[in-house]
């Protein structure tokens, strides 16, 4: 019969008066609730009067206009959902979105040959080598924590308990035996996938919710216990003149053994900057290439199936014991190092670098990024703490920025700024599946 | 049945509780070797509940499962799946993020990587549909196409027991057809044992070289498919409308 005629394109902008009529209801609508909301917030104030007393004030002028701005934004909103040509929702998003996988591989390339070539460009400004450092290390915990609640799907509120171990394993084993980094990198990594083990253990059965308290819990147990072993960890007061890394054992000073009088080269504290952000940025595309090999590795797949069915798992033949506790302990492993990374980097930690704000951060970048998505997680670790400190100036704003961000990501991207899985397989041509963004060739059978 | 050697599935007593209320009520079952045994039963009779007691998950709490002459009630749900017991289960569990591929892949777990091409040109010659839809999501699958992933999945690991749980749910005639089509090729061609959930009574018993009806936990019937076709209890319990 007759097909409906898609109601999306228009030939004119004119809008027929019943969906004007609508719009400024919903408008209107959301008018009022504004008004509710905003009438104590911004429609009263008290101020100290001259006497000392509070004194009300009252800004109506200002609630009118939230309320107007409000009527407005919704009306527009509401019209634009009629008409394609202003549609943001459907028409941003999916421009976006094709631009996204278009890009593909080529997006991850050049974001990479950018973050190899940082230190040269940058060179001469150390407060952006140091935000480099920082967005690169969080965007190691968050390919880490990735493992764990991206892959495996398992919600790990408490990720920071194995930055923490991680870190302190370093500033210890250094401190009391005097090893180099490079010994300690690795036994702290294992000493954090340890953790991850003992985290594992009792949370095997929890899933959603119940998981994400008990590993919250842990992550604030961890912080508590370097708290209060003040005899080993030096409680608040933290581990001071933690070992910095050497250059295959040149130190970087100005002294005649040092990295620049060995390699003729006039003495510079950038050096070492940059060459800890080269550490890192080593560190976090390792992490990034062992996440995208055990993907492809029955492991990794068990991870990811774990995270869709858990019952279908088993019935399969997956022990799922076993493959949360890999997922849990790989995921600390890798945040272990990233601890050891940022102990020697700082020379100093304390229990309040390792809060569950931090974890809260990580978790953030994960989801922003997308779960599963490694691209992704960079790209949004480099957006929020990029983001963070372009609004440090505008100090009593940069919540409001954060939070509006966050809320126009869940409304348009709520899968993440990367939403695509890649799969880790295809056979023969590719179809339906949006061009690999993750990274990585894929593996090609022949069908 | 029972007079030569052990079948290749045996239930004995066998009680499953959900908490404290009882969803098995001490149930004996055999599948023989080469067999298709359907299972039929009126909706919480408790047949899902069997086909999961038979992988542990929810354990019987009394009697006996054995399978190829061992005993499995004990043994932890994926090393009962590595003996070659595979499971298409109610509701099809289908990875919905991962691709058809990839869920072939993980079916694949516990069979051996040499036989992996293989099986996998088995099951895309039984299900033609599944190779042209490989690199799409599970979760985008049709419902029918999901089931012929649900069942190639479990497949992928050569079992020698397959246990179906309602196959033909929710499919249109055509394609129960093809299914029922496919279990009874996979029995006769390939040798695979099936025990098998159905509500739809009559393709399944027509399938079936015997059956069982379960009530309330309880067996209360057991014979050759063709027998319990004829039976007036069944006819009116399970039968009524369309099908004879
Ligand atoms: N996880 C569970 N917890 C508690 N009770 C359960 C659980 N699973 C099933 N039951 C109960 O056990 C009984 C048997 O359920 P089961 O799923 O085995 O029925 P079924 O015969 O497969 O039914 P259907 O044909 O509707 O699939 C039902 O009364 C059901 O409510
Ligand atoms: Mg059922």
């Amino acid at each position: 019969m007759s097909e409906r005629a898609p109601r999306v394109p228009r030939e004119s902008g004119r809008f027929n008066p019943r969906e004007v009529l609508a719009a400024a209801k919903e408008a209107a609508v959301a008018a009022l609730v504004a008004l509710g909301l905003f009438v104590l917030l911004i429609g009263v104030r008290t101020d100290q009067g001259p006497t000392g007393a509070l004194v009300i004030r009252t800004r109506f002028g200002a609630l009118a206009a939230i309320v107007a701005a409000v009527f407005v934004g919704r009306l527009v909103l509401a019209l634009a959902r009629h008409d394609a040509r202003l549609s943001i929702g459907r028409l941003a998003p999916a421009a976006l979105r094709a631009a996204l996988s278009g890009l593909g591989i080529y997006a991850a390339a050049a974001f990479l040959a950018f973050a190899l070539i940082v230190p040269i460009v940058f060179y001469t400004d150390r407060y952006l080598l140091d935000l480099a450092i920082l967005i690169v290390t969080y965007t190691m915990l968050g390919f880490g924590l990735n493992i764990v609640v991206g892959l495996a799907g398992l919600l790990d509120l408490g990720y920071v308990a194995f930055y923490a171990v991680g870190a302190y394993s370093y500033a210890l084993i250094a401190q009391h035996f005097g090893l180099s980094f490079w010994i300690c990198l690795p036994l702290a990594g294992i000493l954090a996938a340890f953790a991850g083990l003992i985290l594992g253990f009792p949370v095997l059965r929890l899933r959603g919710d119940y998981l994400a308290i008990v590993t919250l819990g842990f992550g604030e147990i961890i912080r508590l216990i370097l708290l209060n072993w003040q005899d080993l960890t030096g409680g608040p007061n933290g581990i001071s003149e933690i070992a910095r890394p050497s250059f295959f054992g040149l130190p970087f000073n100005s002294t005649a053994h040092g990295f620049a009088a060995t390699f003729g080269l006039t003495y510079s504290p950038t050096h070492r900057i940059v060459f800890l952000y080269y550490i890192i940025l080593a560190l976090a595309l390792i992490t990034n290439w062992v996440t995208l090999r055990l993907r492809r590795l029955p492991i990794g797949r068990a991870w990811e199936a774990l995270r869709e069915d858990e019952i279908a798992c088993r019935a399969l033949g997956i022990n799922t014991t076993t493959t949360k506790l890999t997922a849990f302990a790989m995921g600390a492993m890798f945040g272990g190092f990233a601890g050891a990374f940022f102990a020697t980097r700082q020379g100093f930690i304390s229990p309040e670098s390792f809060t569950f704000g931090e974890s809260a951060l990580v978790l953030t970048i994960v989801v922003l990024g997308g779960r599963g998505s490694q691209l992704g997680v960079a790209v949004a670790a480099t957006v929020m703490l990029g983001g963070f400190e372009f609004f440090r100036e505008f100090e009593q704003y940069r919540m409001l920025v954060f939070g509006a961000a966050m809320v126009a990501i869940v409304i348009y991207r709520p899968r993440g700024l990367v939403a695509t899985r890649t799969p880790s397989v295809s056979l023969g041509a590719r179809t339906d599946i949006p061009a690999a963004i993750a990274g990585g060739a894929r593996t090609e059978t022949p069908a | 049945m029972s007079g030569t050697g052990e079948a290749l599935l045996t239930l004995r007593g066998v009680k499953t509780y959900y908490g404290n209320v009882i969803a098995l009520k001490g149930v004996d079952v055999d599948v023989n070797e080469g067999e298709i045994v359907a299972l039929i039963g009126a909706n919480g009779a408790g047949k899902s509940t069997l086909m999961m007691t038979v992988f542990g998950d929810p354990r019987a709490q009394e009697g006996e499962i054995r399978f190829a002459g061992r005993d499995i009630t004990a043994l932890p749900t994926h090393e009962i799946a590595k003996l070659r017991i595979a499971q298409s289960p109610e509701g099809r569990r289908i990875f919905s993020r991962m691709t058809v591929m990839e869920n072939l892949q993980i079916g694949a777990t516990v069979g051996d990587a040499a036989d992996f091409e293989s099986d996998l040109e088995r099951v895309f010659a039984l299900f033609p549909r599944l190779r042209d839809r490989r690199n799409q999501r599970g979760g985008t699958l049709s419902g029918g196409e999901q089931q012929m992933l649900a069942i190639g999945r479990a497949l992928m690991s050569r079992p020698r027991l397959m246990l179906l749980d309602e196959p033909s749910l929710g499919l249109a005639p055509l394609l129960v057809q093809q299914i029922f089509a496919a279990i009874r090729a996979l029995n006769e061609r390939d040798k695979l044992t099936v025990f098998l959930v159905e509500q739809n009574a009559y393709h399944a018993l027509k399938l079936a070289h015997r059956g069982y009806v379960m009530v309330n936990g309880e067996i209360t019937l057991a014979g050759s498919g063709r027998e319990l076709l004829q039976r007036p209890e069944i006819r009116a319990a399970y039968l009524e409308g369309g099908a004879s």
